[in-house]
């Protein structure tokens, strides 16, 4: 075989071994060794913290211990929020992924306009707004609902759940093949029946990983709510931190509260990843 | 008076932006009739198919379907449907119903009948597309030739006037393709009008009244099948014959 000239521009197609899809999902999915590195990292973190603790102070772990209840009821209040945030979202953004296809140009073109604004504005923007438009009490009638921190922050998350379910919504609907739609519509469906009773249904597995991806983006989101002042667990670590006055507990205080939003969100992605298995040998 | 036909076409043109791909077709199908439909890829069999029970809109020219205008943008399309059964080439079943519920959805949603009196005939339909047992199977764990007759079995359960066949045997395993043929033989035999678009010349010759070759969007030929394959005078008729045959 002839050798081909140097500096050739012909495409040379070099042989390739395709990379196979990790069994464990796709890339970037949180595993159980990124679990043990923070644990090491944490465990490193406390050994040096000791280390460097003055004679006659407590020692790390009794401090980092005696202000976990509190975290703890912090990170209780990100999971409340992240799970009204998902449901608040997840209804809205289903209305909103299916007026994206619906067949009158100005409820389409308005909705995908709402979604692409909300799926693009930065968090924190909305969050700020939210707080700071927002009343801080209701008054429907005679009733007074108040609107604490923590409830506006919820609303302000729920927003971009909303947008990402609205794309989630629509890119499964366009997903299912044309004939689906052909034959349901040859059987003389209407196309209010074929998309609840033939399309929506398979829609549903395909929804539900990007679904529980978008849940285990949105918890690791609710820490943003301590920059506009709602009392969850990151706003209660700095307050621990600002109260011990202890430089050598920053790093280990931190990684801790780390760790817990990891074991929260490891098992929704292992969950997750078995579904799309199971999912991707179905289809 | 004689009769009027169940399907009268009258210079049906249809395009697809620049590609005109009906230019001009007409045909009769009285009714109790098998009309086959062959000719080359591309040239326009599926669409008219299509335009039949109005999934496509025509430019020009005339669809009757029972007297009823198809190229009326008053016609209840759903009504249309529900006299004009489809079966595709990709089956098109619903994968997350059993074989018994594709064929009983439309006739209890659509025609808003009795649902035990939907499944008694559900299968009774699926006996006769011979898929005993296999009723509350998906669609996933049939055969193709088996989810084709399924489709059958699903379009036959709006008891429509006319049945369309668009290539169905062309995805399937060449030893599935018969089972699907004797299913549609039986349906002509009991006197269902069918149009049929289809590559299996031999079936053609064996159940079709009448055959119509279309090529580039016009009818080149068409007869009695005897006469259609012995003494096919169009070139083009010729010449796709002979790479066919």
């Amino acid at each position: 075989m002839r050798a081909l000239p140097r500096g050739t521009d012909l495409p040379v197609l070099l042989p390739v071994a395709p990379r196979r899809a990790a069994p464990g999902g796709q890339a970037g999915r949180l595993r159980a060794r990124h679990g043990a590195w923070l644990a090491l990292a944490l465990l490193a973190a406390l050994a040096v913290g000791e280390a460097q603790a003055g004679p006659g102070e407590d020692s790390i772990v009794a401090a980092i211990l005696r202000w976990t209840p509190l975290l703890g009821q912090g990170f209780a209040l990100n999971v409340a929020m992240s799970f009204i945030a998902m449901t608040v979202g997840t209804a809205a953004g289903t209305l909103l992924g299916l007026c994206q296809i619906s067949l009158m140009p100005p409820v389409r073109g308005s909705s995908r306009f709402v979604t692409q604004f909300f799926r693009n504005a930065p968090w924190l923007v909305l969050l700020f707004y939210c707080m700071l438009l927002l009343p801080f009490e209701l008054r429907i009638g005679g009733v007074v609902i108040p609107l604490p921190g923590w409830v506006k922050a919820t609303f302000g998350l729920s927003l971009p759940v909303m947008a990402n379910m609205s794309e989630i919504v629509r890119g499964a609907v366009q997903s299912i093949p044309f004939g689906q739609w052909e034959s349901a519509e040859s059987l003389a469906f209407t196309r209010r029946q074929t998309l609840w009773m033939i399309i929506l249904p398979q829609c549903v597995k395909r929804m539900l990983p990007p679904w529980m991806n978008l849940y285990a983006i949105l918890v690791v989101g609710t820490p943003l709510c301590s920059i506009v002042g709602v009392n969850e667990a990151m706003t209660l670590t700095n307050d621990a931190l600002a109260a011990e006055a202890r430089r050598e507990l920053l790093v280990p205080m931190y990684l801790y509260l780390l760790l817990w939003f990891f074991l929260y969100c490891y098992p929704i992605a292992l969950w997750t990843g078995r579904l799309e298995r199971r999912f991707a040998v179905d289809a | 008076m004689p009769e009027q036909p169940l399907i009268r076409l009258v210079d049906v043109h249809k395009r697809f932006g620049a590609n005109e791909v009906l230019r001009g077709v007409g045909f009769d199908v009285p009714k109790g009739d098998v009309v086959c439909v062959i000719g080359p890829s591309g040239s326009g069999k599926s669409t008219l198919l299509r335009c039949i029970n109005a999934l496509v809109p025509i430019e020009q020219g005339s669809i009757r379907v029972d007297g009823r205008e198809v190229n009326d943008p008053k016609l209840d399309k759903l009504a249309l449907r529900r006299k004009v059964g489809m079966v595709f080439q990709q089956y098109n079943l619903f994968p997350h119903r059993t074989a018994l519920q594709n064929v009983m959805m439309a006739p209890i949603h659509v025609l808003k009948q009795e649902r035990v009196e939907v499944e008694a005939r559900a299968r009774r339909l699926i006996a006769k597309v011979r898929l005993e047992g296999k009723e509350d199977a998906f669609p996933g764990e049939l055969s193709g030739g088996q989810q084709q007759r399924t489709a059958i079995a699903r379009s036959l359960a709006m008891n429509p006037d006319v049945m369309l066949f668009d290539e169905v045997t062309a995805a399937l395993d060449p030893e599935t393709v018969k089972e699907v043929l004797v299913t549609i033989r039986e349906l002509a035999e009991e006197g269902m009008t069918c149009v049929i678009v289809t590559h299996e010349m031999g079936f053609a010759r064996e159940v079709a009244d009448h055959i119509y070759f279309t090529d580039r969007g016009v009818i080149v030929e068409h007869g009695a099948p005897r006469e259609f394959f012995a003494e096919a005078r169009d070139p083009r008729t010729r010449q796709f014959l002979s790479q066919i045959l």
